[in-house]
């Protein structure tokens, strides 16, 4: 079992690393932006790993505020795209 | 037995995972970008919770396990078009196999006004009501 919760966690690393090649090349800013949706879900992912690896529970009430921090950050990332403003792509 | 379940879906969701940033990494265009990550992440982070509700099998882990599978699947497809809205207006560029782009001709960016294409003459009249509202 250990095993196969130090696998995942880095075929999760790498997922992180990929896409934050995507956040760096990125040539706009909404593929920015949904680079750091797949990012913040990514370490939701990882957390719940690490939830099962400790033994702790209570790192689920740390995923669920994350998964809460990513899908705010994007409706407010598309909100300020949208209703415009200094942009510098 | 539950050990072999829990690490199946363990793998497959962190294989999804990879599966998703690799398309984000390689896909040409935000919009297939989009299609890329949004539902094989979800689906990543589905299974990996179903693996810790199996692996605590407690009814408070468990449910919350289910709210972050709900909160997931009711919010990663209102993000994806709240972004993909915004980048079309914006104006990213589609990429250039794209075979059709249905909304351009029918919408109007500045007004936010959708034709229908079924425009006649007499369906642009306005019959105004007869009786004053006031």
């Amino acid at each position: 079992m250990e095993t196969v919760i130090l696998i995942s966690q880095v075929i999760m690393g790498l997922a992180l690393v990929l896409t934050f090649v995507r956040v760096v090349r990125g040539p706009s800013l909404p593929d920015r932006v949904v680079a750091l949706e797949l990012f913040s879900t990514t370490v939701v992912g990882l957390v719940g790993v690490y939830a099962i690896q400790s033994g702790v529970s209570s790192f689920l009430d740390a995923a669920i505020v994350i998964a809460l921090m990513g899908f705010l950050a994007a409706i407010g990332f598309a909100r300020f795209l949208e209703r415009g403003g200094p942009r510098d792509d | 037995m539950i050990d072999v379940i829990k690490g199946a879906m363990l793998l497959t969701g962190s294989s999804f995972m990879l599966l998703a940033a690799v398309g984000l990494l390689r896909l040409p265009d935000l919009l297939t970008r989009m299609h890329a990550t949004t539902k094989a992440a979800a689906l990543g982070v589905i299974l990996i919770m179903l693996a810790s509700a199996m692996h605590f099998a407690e009814v408070g882990v468990v449910a919350r396990s289910f709210a972050i599978i709900v909160f997931i699947l009711i919010t990663a497809p209102i993000a994806a078009h709240v972004i993909g809205r915004a980048g079309y207006f914006v104006g990213s560029r589609l990429w250039s196999g794209t075979v059709k782009d249905e909304l351009r001709p029918n919408y109007d960016p500045l007004t936010h006004e959708l034709k229908s294409g079924m425009e006649t003459q007499e369906n642009a009249k306005r019959y105004p009501r007869n009786t004053d509202p006031d």
